[in-house]
């Protein structure tokens, strides 16, 4: 077994525990946020290097290092590299537990990446269950009433979806005889299409599969806990839960799906119409509900149960198109990225605003742009790649996802997601009309630091530069859905 | 072939809106510089390329093409053939003349004038896109620009316009992209060229054209605006400055017509034919009803942006007849109505802004107190019924004709008919227009008001010697846009 194939998870392992010791040691907490985010970029380096190499099991097999399981441990370690220079500000008014918050949310990147990279039904349990719980901790580090609350009601859904997903799991073990997915899928096959007809218990474990992981990307009907907990959280996290947390849940349903119950097309065309039908109702419900909201953490909350709906587009189309065929798996990679970096962008904006302003409330933005045109240049940015226009990467994401869709034969799904997408623009609309046309309340500057401003300018020029430069972007994503291909 | 020409015309503006947006402590005065140096320059080199085009060739010129995305087979592709030449000079005038007609604008001018540039320069990607993704992008940029222009400079009900505007703009561009998609999904390809040479064969063995063709459509349609699409209309070009108005009615909405020739027509042109008696008949109804409701407006702005309506009936009634003249005659059209509307705009705004009342009740005899603009003001107004000698009448002639000997269409005479109506329509509201503004007895209130200044007269003339120059010699024009609509109509085989 290569130890070394596991170098990023370990060093990131090892930056969280030294981040926990070294608040005992320092005075200067400022020094946390630097040490993690070497930390990030070390296993980043990593990473990198084991790009492109072929895919090798390692740890008995319960484990894949492969590019799909790179291209996620990239996207993480980014996003949490952001959520700590979108946190500067923020943690510096935290009095005690500082190491804690830092390494927390370095364990909980780890568990994602474990989450993209298991290959087994347990392993991908531990994995979820180290990204959760250190999440729920997180949401919970205001300690004031709301953020208490929040933190409550996330643990208790949170650990009820999980009881789900281990219904679902220990099901799939009791009619396959195995965790692997490989070994899974095998057995399916053996099994032929009367054999899982006639075992109601594996079609109900995929079933309670899609309900348990539902709940993690935030789908129609497992949302509820979605707007309460994002308003309630500290914003930083709430970015890292609408961006990271989601993102994981989709590594795992694209790796479950495609090779577990991949292959046999009368199968995957069966979930696949259950994916096509969540998105429909997802993408509906959650940009109608994000209509009347007046606080701008809610409306993101229902904003990404509806960006969730998008993505399931990309599950459909994954699940209804013939084998060998990855053009689901691909969109569903570069939509990821693109929404990661625009919704990213949009929270360290608003966490910057809502700093200086000290309200959640969208009519609190009024004249933002004459006091910080800049920023509410980038905020706009990132919102209108949010809608899906151009020139911004949300287009492209959009394009390529309903193109996805489209070959696959789901007009009816695009039309639904097209139109939604208009509705989508009246909300997110609605704060930039506040920002540019409301008179502002004062002439103060809204001050960032330097951390936010690193942050946000990546942000901003990455949706840009994800529009202009999207043929390498996509190439990657291509090819690393490419290993569910064959 | 590769040529930098159209992309250099694109270019400029943006260049100018990136120049006005992020260089600090730059004067209202250099701002202005700015705006009209970039768009000056670009309408030069548009100019250049028009005298350039090979007449005797056809065909698309000045082709750029560069790989952008392999995954899906797109690529930046631009170029210009009869069809988009015409519309690309026009927006590249219009671009300038607005910078000129802003020129008193004092309220936050760098965000104003990057908006205004970023705006042509994005009508101009429309016109110039050979590709499908490309066209579509360049489509989408454009409602962000003007929603700002609305909302902020606008007057009245402007953020209700400005909202309506882009949500009405986006849902057919939603229908749009789905069509692009399904286009795509049955052809392999997002180039337009390729897609309207492969033929029908291509584009219905997979998916049935009718789908695709109505898909499209709804986007267009809404842009140019048919009957019943077109209630954003009055509200968004009433509500903008007049820079926004002008763009608006002058190079915006021929976005509309164009896509349905280049896209529609030509991609699908059986189904075109199948569906024309359908969309002639919306295309007589929005000739009359448009020039029904112009006659009840109290509102000078409110009267033109009616007009636009009955007037853009005549550009589907000529793309639908799908005859090659008619086609051309929709084509000079567009120009015309780019030209004349423009004119009305500019002129209505300017006396807006001397006089401060828009109510048509409240004006008259205003042709003492401002000669000038009441002279150009009856000019594009008299253009803008076909009076011979205007590009107006040689638009309209040419449609209606092209129209009643088109062979494409069965009973297109009746159509064509019910439309000429509306000519007699629009000689009755535009003469009441200018009769209770300009003439009638003078009222002693206006005592006093400026007429137009010399910076105004240089584009009036403009506007007037382009006007005429058209309305007298359109082959000029009409020579061009043959070239370009002859193979789509050759299709129709009409």
């Amino acid at each position: 077994m290569n130890l070394g194939l596991l170098a990023p998870e370990i060093s990131l392992a090892a930056t969280a525990v030294a981040v926990i010791l070294l608040d005992l040691l320092i005075q200067r907490k400022g020094l946390l946020a630097i040490v993690s985010i070497v930390g990030l970029a070390v296993s980043a380096a990593f990473t990198i290097v084991m790009y492109g190499e072929p895919a090798q099991p390692i740890c008995n097999d319960t484990l894949a290092v492969d590019n799909f399981a790179l291209f996620f441990k990239l996207l993480f370690l980014g996003i949490a590299a952001l959520v700590i220079l979108a946190s500067v500000d923020y943690a510096s008014k935290l009095e005690r537990f500082r190491g804690e918050y830092h390494a927390l949310i370095l364990l909980s990147a780890l568990g994602m990446m474990l989450m993209a990279t298991a290959a087994e039904l347990i392993t991908i349990y531990v994995a979820l269950e180290l990204a959760s719980i250190s999440l729920y901790v997180l949401t919970g580090f205001l300690k004031d009433s709301k953020s208490t609350e929040s933190s409550m009601k996330y643990l208790l859904l949170g650990a009820t979806a999980s009881a789900v997903l281990l219904y679902g799991m220990a099901l799939i073990f009791g009619t396959t005889g195995t965790t692997q997915l490989g070994a899974i899928a095998q057995q399916v096959q053996t099994l032929g299409i009367q054999g899982v007809i006639d075992s109601p218990a594996l079609i109900l474990g995929i079933v309670l599969l899609i309900a348990g992981f539902g709940f993690k990307i935030a789908a129609v009907p497992f949302q509820m806990w979605v707007p309460d907990v994002y308003e309630g959280a500290p914003t930083p996290i709430t970015a890292y839960l609408s961006v990271a947390s989601k993102a994981a849940g989709f590594a795992v349903i694209l790796r479950i799906f495609s090779s577990a119950f991949g292959l046999p097309n009368w199968l995957s065309l069966d979930w696949g119409i259950v994916f096509a039908v969540l998105a429909a109702i997802g993408m509906t419900v959650g940009n109608t509900s994000a209509l009347p909201q007046t606080n701008i953490k809610r409306m993101f909350g229902y904003s990404s149960i509806a960006q969730a709906g998008y993505l399931m587009v990309g599950l459909a189309a994954m699940g209804v198109a013939s084998a060998g065929e990855t053009i689901g798996q691909s969109t569903i990679l570069f939509f990821l990225l693109s929404y990661a970096v625009a919704n990213m962008g949009a929270f360290i904006a608003i966490i910057a605003i809502t700093n200086k302003i000290d309200s959640d409330l969208i009519q609190d933005f009024s004249g933002i742009a004459r006091r910080s045109p800049l920023m509410a240049l980038a905020l706009t940015v990132c919102l209108v790649s949010l809608i899906g226009m151009p020139p911004a990467a949300g287009f492209m994401a959009k394009f390529y996802i309903f193109n996805g869709a489209v070959q696959n034969g789901l007009l009816w799904l695009v039309i639904i997601a097209v139109l939604n997408s208009v509705i989508s623009a009246f909300y997110y609309l609605r704060v930039v009309k506040v920002m540019w046309l409301g008179e502002p309340t004062s002439t103060e500057k809204v001050p960032f630091s330097g951390a936010l401003r690193v942050a946000l300018t990546l942000t901003s020029l990455g949706v840009i530069a994800l529009f202009i430069f999207a043929d390498p972007i996509i190439k990657a994503a291509e090819s690393a859905a490419k290993m569910f291909g064959s | 072939m590769d040529s930098g020409w159209l992309l250099a015309i694109i270019l400029l503006p943006v260049a100018g809106t990136i120049l006005i947006a992020f260089i600090p402590g730059l004067s209202e005065r250099l701002i202005r510089y700015i705006a009209a140096v970039s768009t000056l320059v670009s309408l030069i080199l548009a100019v250049i390329v028009f005298a350039g085009f090979d007449r005797t060739l056809g065909g698309i010129q000045y082709e750029m093409k560069a790989s952008w995305i392999q995954a899906i087979n797109a690529n930046f592709h631009l170029g210009v053939d009869g069809l988009s030449l015409p519309l690309m000079l026009l927006t590249a005038f219009l671009g300038f003349i607005v910078v000129l007609i802003s020129w008193k604008i004092h309220e936050r001018v760098r965000e104003y004038f990057a908006w205004l540039l970023l705006l042509e320069a994005s009508i101009l990607g429309v016109f110039c896109s050979l590709d499908l993704l490309l066209f579509f992008i360049f489509w989408e940029i454009e409602v962000i620009p003007m929603y700002f222009l609305i909302s902020i400079w606008g007057t009245g009900r402007r953020e209700y316009s400005s909202i309506k505007y882009v949500l009405y703009t986006l849902f057919g561009s939603a229908f749009m992209l789905a069509g692009i998609l399904s286009l795509y999904f049955s052809t392999g390809s997002l180039s337009m060229v390729d897609i309207s040479e492969g033929g029908l064969a291509m584009v219905q063995s997979i998916m049935p054209a009718s789908i695709i063709f109505w898909l499209l459509i709804i986007g267009f349609a809404v842009k140019l605006p048919v009957f019943p699409l077109h209630t954003w209309l009055p509200d968004a070009h009433t509500d903008a400055p007049t820079a926004g108005s002008v763009m608006l009615a002058g190079a915006l909405i021929k976005m509309g017509g164009y896509g349905m020739i280049r896209v529609c027509v030509s991609i699908c042109p059986n189904v075109a034919r199948d569906y024309a008696p359908l969309l002639l008949a919306l295309a007589v109804i929005s000739i009359l009803y448009g020039a029904a409701v112009t006659l009840r407006q109290t509102d000078l702005k409110r009267m033109i942006a009616y007009s636009s309506v009955s007037h853009m009936g005549f550009v589907l009634l000529g793309v639908f007849a799908l005859g090659e003249i008619s086609l051309t005659g929709a084509g000079l059209q567009m120009v015309s109505h780019g030209l004349l509307t423009g004119l009305l705009f500019a002129m209505a705004g300017l006396t807006m802004h001397n006089v401060e009342e828009r109510d048509l009740r409240k004006l008259g005899g205003l042709a003492r107190q401002m000669p000038v603009i009441a002279i150009v003001f009856s000019i594009a107004g008299l253009g803008s019924l076909g009076l011979p000698l205007t590009s107006g009448f040689a638009a309209e002639f040419i449609t209606f004709t092209g129209a009643f000997s088109s062979t494409a269409v069965e009973g297109v005479e009746v159509y064509t008919l019910l439309s000429a109506l509306g000519v007699v329509l629009a000689a009755g509201y535009i003469l009441w227009m200018l009769q209770r503004t300009f003439y009638g007895p003078v009222l002693e209130q206006y005592n006093g008001v400026k007429d137009a200044d010399n910076l105004e007269k240089v584009y009036m003339f403009a506007f007037v010697a382009l006007i005429l120059l058209v309305g007298i010699y359109p082959r000029i024009l009409t020579d061009i846009i043959q070239l370009g609509v002859a193979p789509i109509a050759g299709l129709i085989g009409g």
